[in-house]
């Protein structure tokens, strides 16, 4: 058991180790400016990120990912569940909806300077303006799918209508619901940096720029290894928070599928 | 106890050329601890006349009364048992849960409740298994939980949707006998829909024989075998081979290409 485990983690790592090592050996004693050695990257990354500007870039990125993300998650299933229960609503917004949502987000960026300013605010709503459409898509057909003999069930045991959505709809739709806030998850990111990209005097996507503009291609590597791994983390932990919350749902499948 | 009227209720889905009527004047009614089983040919509206009584669905003409108030909305003195236990059911939450959740929804104490489903679950034999969610037990274990969950919302009406018809055969007669059991210690009316004519004659007062749709009273005929039933030795009875046999005949009438009954009958 432990040494299975111990196996598939050393095999996962086998392939991301063996990789830094070719690039450590092929990039040694380069000297093009855009190909520098992995050993000034590593400084780089010591020198800017531990911990010089995880205050100054790291925490303003994340802070503005996480109220954005929250905010998308939030707006997208409260709307998904008004529209998905109302079916004239849902036949009557989904034209607009399918609209708004093939706008490329970032095309939104200048839209949205101009509208919220060039401040935390504009790069927030980037991110709920991307992030939300596939949560709120989900969530919609989740509730449309909801077992009507549940729905029968709750009615006739006196679920008030809080009751039916909280412990009966939310919960029914949520495997749908978790599977769009796991979209979320990376088109949140990607505005992360690229709201940072304009008009802005911090973050992780500012850093990567400047660093670019000033021919500090270590500096660039560093920013997009920093970047990489946030990324990492932040899926990694969502799919731990989905193991356990979801738990239910994947015992519930496997007898479907036995 | 509250006497349950059934008066001259009709479902007519659609309109026009395309409207099709599944129920068709049903009457009847049922009174305070009685066990009445509805049987009826296959396809013939039984789902509909359950959603109508339940309140879950308003007909299109007639009413349901509960003593002389009409049902309009779900009764609190009605509690249902579905057939599909594993869809009504609610698989994120586990036994004990789904039993308290309707009486959270009635604003029933904590202590109160908590007892009440501890109680309910011991009676069905599932008091050890509260913890369990519905995919960790057999098909046989989460009708009795959904059994339990009935009777610890404290109905005086018990509807059941078909409730044993996805279990295997000994299962069933288990959970017939479980039934039973209940019943004869909570003195509630229990309402029964079935396909089963063996198991509407074994377990009823009285049963309503239905036609094929649009649907209405065939008949009624009252069970009077001796209490309590027995399994082996209720279903020997030459009574009850003759109950079946002219259950068994009305219904037979009705899937083939029957003439269209005469009138309804009505009782009560």
């Amino acid at each position: 058991m432990i040494r299975s485990r111990l196996g598939r983690v050393a095999l996962q790592l086998a392939l991301p180790i063996a990789l830094v090592a070719l690039w450590w050996w092929t990039s040694s004693g380069s000297t093009q400016v855009f190909f520098p050695p992995l050993s000034r990257i590593v400084d780089s990354l010591q020198e800017d990120w531990l911990f010089e500007q995880v205050g100054s870039d790291l925490v303003p990125s994340l802070t503005r990912f996480t109220v954005g993300y929250a905010l998308a998650v939030g707006t997208g299933v409260a709307l998904g569940v008004l529209i998905g229960l109302a079916p004239r609503v849902r036949r009557a917004s989904l034209p607009v909806i399918e609209f708004l949502r093939s706008i490329p987000p970032p095309l939104m960026l200048p839209f949205v300077l101009v509208v919220i300013g060039i401040g935390d605010d504009s790069k927030i709503a980037l991110i709920v303006l991307g992030a939300v459409w596939p949560v709120l898509l989900n969530t919609i057909d989740g509730v449309r799918g909801v077992d009507p003999l549940m729905l029968d069930m709750a009615r006739s045991f006196g679920l008030g209508r809080g009751r039916r959505i909280g412990r009966v709809v939310l919960p029914a739709a949520s495997p749908k619901i978790v599977a769009g806030m796991r979209t979320a998850l990376s088109i949140g990111l990607i505005l992360m940096i690229i709201s940072e990209m304009q008009a802005s005097t911090n973050g992780l996507g500012f850093r990567v720029l400047s660093a670019q503009r000033s021919f500090d291609s270590a500096g660039t590597y560093a920013g997009v290894i920093v970047i990489g791994v946030v990324g990492l983390v932040v899926n990694f932990g969502f799919l731990v928070a989905e193991a356990r919350i979801m738990r239910w749902h994947r015992g519930a499948q496997r007898v479907v599928e036995a | 106890m509250t006497v349950l009227g059934i008066d001259r209720v009709s479902k007519t889905y659609g309109a026009g050329d395309d409207a099709v009527t599944a129920i068709d004047e049903i009457s009847f009614t049922a009174e305070p601890g009685e066990l009445l089983c509805i049987v009826g040919p296959s396809g013939c509206g039984k789902t509909t006349l359950l959603r109508c009584i339940s309140g879950l669905m308003a007909p299109t003409s007639g009413a349901v009364h509960l003593d002389d108030r009409t049902v309009t909305a779900p009764p609190r003195a009605m509690a249902p048992v579905f057939q599909d236990y594993s869809r009504s059911l609610l698989p994120w939450m586990d036994i004990h849960h789904n039993v308290t959740l309707p009486l959270k929804a009635a604003r029933m104490p904590r202590a109160e409740r908590e007892a009440l489903a501890s109680d309910a679950l011991a009676s069905v034999g599932l008091g050890a298994h509260g913890r369990k969610y519905p995919w960790q037990l057999s098909g046989g274990m989460q009708q009795r939980a959904a059994i339990a969950r009935a009777l610890a919302y404290q109905p005086e009406i018990l509807l059941l949707d078909e409730p044993f018809a996805s279990v295997d055969a000994q299962t069933r007669a288990d959970l017939e006998d479980l039934l039973l059991q209940v019943w004869g210690r909570t003195h509630l009316t229990v309402l029964l829909v079935t396909h089963d004519i063996d198991e509407a004659v074994y377990l009823a007062d009285r049963i309503l024989v239905l036609s094929a749709a649009p649907t209405r009273v065939r008949k009624t005929i009252t069970v009077d075998l001796p209490r309590p039933r027995d399994q082996i030795a209720t279903k020997e009875l030459p009574e009850f081979a003759h109950l079946r046999a002219s259950v068994f005949a009305l219904i037979k009438a009705e899937s083939g290409s029957a003439p269209p009954t005469d009138a309804a009958t009505p009782d009560g």
